[in-house]
């Protein structure tokens, strides 16, 4: 495969180029599409970029078909993907459910609009349920949310790595902000890091003659009696809970003898370190902790942060009404600390605003 | 440097995301660490154009911001638009070729100057170059970027432009001249409308 | 000289509308809103638009109407009429709207024969996400999709969606295409595809070929250059199917 990145260079790009780079150097084989706003430019990249390499891509005809095709082509032991937004994830949750039945290795990337329905084509943090949870099933999924286009280019190559170690479908959740705005970043190739591409192999077309080197393979993900679905389910937690220490991301600082946690994800996160910096110059004991995995949730790391801190508040700071509260609220169950909030649905954090809400509480 | 803000905004078709783009890809160059976002909505054309940039040398904070440094208002329309970014510590710049309506200005600013932009690039340069100069001017107003850093970022991004017509370099980069002098004129005239 | 008039089923307070220049949006509404004056139907009217850029013409009349979801305006319509089938469904979309995500509903509502009237403008992109390739882009068509032309091979030729909805729907149902270059004939259509549902006839579909200068790249010769000698070959104007036999085109 030829090189997309030749040696590590700097780069001043939006989220969606970056999107399109780094799955390109993380191997990935084909791209499966549909046009919605704010990600539409991964697109422009890739079909521009992929013939280069050997690279292939669909536009499909709906959202449901674009994450069906990537379950279908993930089958057959390609590296696939897709990214949507807003109501086209609301429809790809079918898709996602057969991914998280099947443990297809399905990789995408959600940058989120306002929302419900369609909402705006801008930005919120209004889709952390959805992607976290959706689908008719308990939620088997991996969920970055990203801060910075470093990281969109970091964790889209270690989202399909994951997606193909641990055959749980893996998310990237981004924004319309950072799908659009532009900041420098280094683009690498993942090797030349020491990061090993994970091998791919296929579920059905393996190689060999049926009766003779192999048995057919039958893929499933109905059943007949509850019990047998009750068994299912069951291997799929416990296969869930076993990997989900290994992959849980986090950030802290300032935590320790914090007066106030201030618990942001993604994008928010950058303006709650703003935050904090001033608010300590200013002599407020602020702690910032920020999840970089929504799922598996950095619970237990979160439990020990307030803990030691004996912060008498956490402040949860997003732009949608409530989603990461909720979120969170059901991974530290039992904690006592006060839980206050900044709502701002589908509009934009600054440093200010959390601030201002850090003084009113305080 | 410390955080600087920066919005430009005026009507669609006048180039305000192309120089928003240049300044921000001339921060990178000098490796500072540089956001630009456009505005973006429904419509693909027409309504109010407006690009955020900041540039620092430490790691940027939110995308947006409420308040910016410098506003540049390109159009009667942006005025109004883009009077909410104001407070006690921005310059807020307007062509003074408009006729704005008092209300449509900032309630508090650091400064309000009105810049003769567009009459300089129909009389002494060219319409086309009217961006250029509110390009200049931002220079002017915050030294952002050199002026060597601009030219080559301009440069990098109209160059093709510039083989196929040479005279256009020349025009370009006397506008990129004209608007910073603009800006550090009124800048020390203290000049208001 | 003759004044245009604005017609009464026109929303003053939502003009200037916000379609871009040389956009043929404008000019099918100006069509539709003589055609619900000529017909009377203003009070009877429900419109529903799509995603994309019908969805600017969500306040465009003077009737009730509705947004809906990208693809969705077919069965939102079907609802309305079945619901209340006194009320006049005016159900419009773009070619990605219908040929695509909605191609679905539309297949069905179309074997149906559900009485509603779909207007489908065909612009051979999706115009507001930033000119993607369409189910009705053009062989060889460059767009942000199809960044080196539209492949055949890899990704079909051009949808013909009135041909299989001719094909599909039994007697009763009106379908044909106009264009915004002939205004007169794209009048008529419409006026027939509404009188089709207000006799309760069937299902009534008109795709119109219309303008995108902006995500085509294309100055005003160019743009009716590719509207009149490229889209009109590939899709031919004129009625396939009208309980009110061949009136003529052109």
């Amino acid at each position: 495969m030829l090189k997309v990145v030749d040696e590590t260079k700097k780069a001043f790009l939006t989220g969606n180029e970056t999107v399109a780079w780094a799955a390109l150097a993380a191997g990935a084989d084909i791209m499966f599409g549909y046009p919605i706003t704010p990600q539409n430019e991964v697109m422009h990249y890739w079909t521009r970029l992929a013939p280069r390499y050997g690279r292939d891509f669909l536009q499909t005809e709906d959202e449901i078909s674009a994450g069906f095709t990537v379950c279908g082509a993930v089958q057959a032991g390609k590296k696939a993907f897709t990214a949507t937004a807003g109501p086209g994830n609301v429809l790809m949750q079918e898709p996602f459910g057969m991914a998280e039945a099947m443990r297809l290795p399905l990789f995408a990337i959600i940058q989120q609009r306002g929302g419900p329905s369609s909402g705006t084509v801008v930005y919120s943090q209004q889709e952390v349920a959805l992607t976290t949870y959706g689908g008719n099933g308990e939620g088997y999924r991996i969920v970055y949310s990203t801060a910075t286009h470093q990281e969109i280019y970091d964790y889209t190559i270690k989202g399909f790595n994951v997606a193909w170690k641990y055959r749980f479908p893996t998310f990237l959740l981004g924004d319309g902000y950072q799908a659009k705005m532009r900041e420098p970043l280094e683009m690498y190739d993942p090797e030349e890091k020491g990061i090993k591409l994970e091998p791919t192999y296929p579920l059905v077309g393996l190689p060999g003659k049926i009766g003779e080197g192999r048995e057919p393979q039958h893929l499933c993900n109905i059943y007949s009696l509850e019990e047998e679905l009750y068994e299912v389910v069951m291997k799929l937690s416990a296969d869930y809970e076993r990997i989900a220490p290994d992959l849980v991301e986090w950030q802290e600082h300032s935590c320790e003898d914090a007066d106030i946690i201030i618990l942001t994800h993604g994008i928010v996160s950058r303006a709650a370190d703003d935050a904090v910096k001033a608010l300590r110059a200013q002599g407020i004991k602020a702690g910032y902790f920020r999840p970089i995995t929504l799922r598996p949730y950095p619970s237990q790391q979160l439990r020990e942060a307030i803990a030691k801190s004996g912060a008498k508040i956490l402040l949860i700071a997003e732009s949608s009404y409530g989603q990461f509260e909720r979120l969170t609220k059901q991974e530290i169950y039992g904690e006592t600390i006060k839980i206050e909030h900044l709502y701002m649905p589908g509009v934009g954090i600054v440093d200010y605003d959390i601030i201002n809400k850090v003084k009113s509480v305080l | 440097m410390a955080l600087v803000r920066i919005a430009l905004a005026g009507e669609g078709g006048q180039g305000v995301q192309s120089v928003a783009e240049i300044l921000a890809e001339a921060a990178y160059n000098e490796n500072k660490q540089a956001i630009y976002i456009p505005n973006f909505g429904l419509e693909q054309r027409g309504g109010v154009s407006i690009a955020f940039i900041q540039v620092s040398d430490s790691r940027i904070g939110a995308p947006k911001f409420n308040k910016a440094d410098v506003v540049i208002a390109m159009s009667e329309r942006a005025v109004g638009r883009t009077a909410s970014y104001s407070d006690s510590n921005t310059l807020f710049v307007y062509d003074d070729g408009f006729d704005v309506d008092p209300a449509d200005l900032p309630k508090e600013a650091k400064q309000i100057m009105g810049l003769p932009a567009i009459n300089t690039a129909n009389n002494e340069l060219h319409p086309r170059v009217f961006n250029i100069i509110i390009m200049g001017a931002v220079i002017g107003l915050t030294n952002v970027v050199t002026f060597e850093t601009a030219k080559e970022a301009l440069e990098h991004k109209l160059g093709y432009k510039f083989e196929k017509n040479p005279d256009l370099r020349e025009l370009n980069f006397k506008a990129l001249e004209i608007g910073k002098q603009l800006a550090e004129n009124a800048l020390k005239e203290g000049v208001a409308k | 000289m003759i004044t245009p008039a604005i017609p009464k089923s026109w929303y003053l307070p939502s003009k200037p509308h916000k379609f871009c220049p040389g956009c043929g949006h404008g000019i099918v509404l100006k069509a539709l809103g003589e055609v619900i004056d000529e017909l009377e139907i203003q009070d009877q009217t429900i419109f529903g638009c799509d995603i994309g850029c019908s969805l600017l013409s969500w306040n465009f009349f003077a009737c009730d109407s509705t947004q809906t979801h990208h693809g969705r305006t077919t069965p939102v319509m079907v609802g309305i009429k079945r619901a209340r089938p006194e009320l006049i469904t005016i159900g419009y979309m773009g070619d990605g709207g219908g040929y695509s995500i909605g191609s679905q509903h539309l297949l069905n509502s179309a074997v149906r024969n559900e009485k509603v009237t779909l207007i489908l403008v065909n612009n051979t992109n999706y115009g507001m996400t930033g000119g993607q390739m369409a189910p009705t882009t053009l062989p060889g068509q460059k767009t942000e999709t199809t960044p080196y032309g539209r492949d055949p091979e890899k990704t079909g030729y051009p949808t013909k969606g009135p041909e299989f909805i001719a094909e599909l729907t039994p007697e009763g149902a009106y379908v044909a295409r106009a264009t915004v270059s002939k205004y007169k004939q794209l009048k008529r259509f419409l006026k027939n595809a509404l009188r089709n549902q207000m006799e309760g006839n069937g299902f009534s579909f008109v795709e119109v070929l219309s303008t995108c200068p902006t995500n085509w790249r294309t100055n005003a010769q160019q743009t009716w250059h590719f509207l009149e000698d490229e889209m009109e070959p590939v899709f031919p104007v004129g009625e396939l199917k009208s309980p009110f036999g061949k009136g003529g085109d052109k």
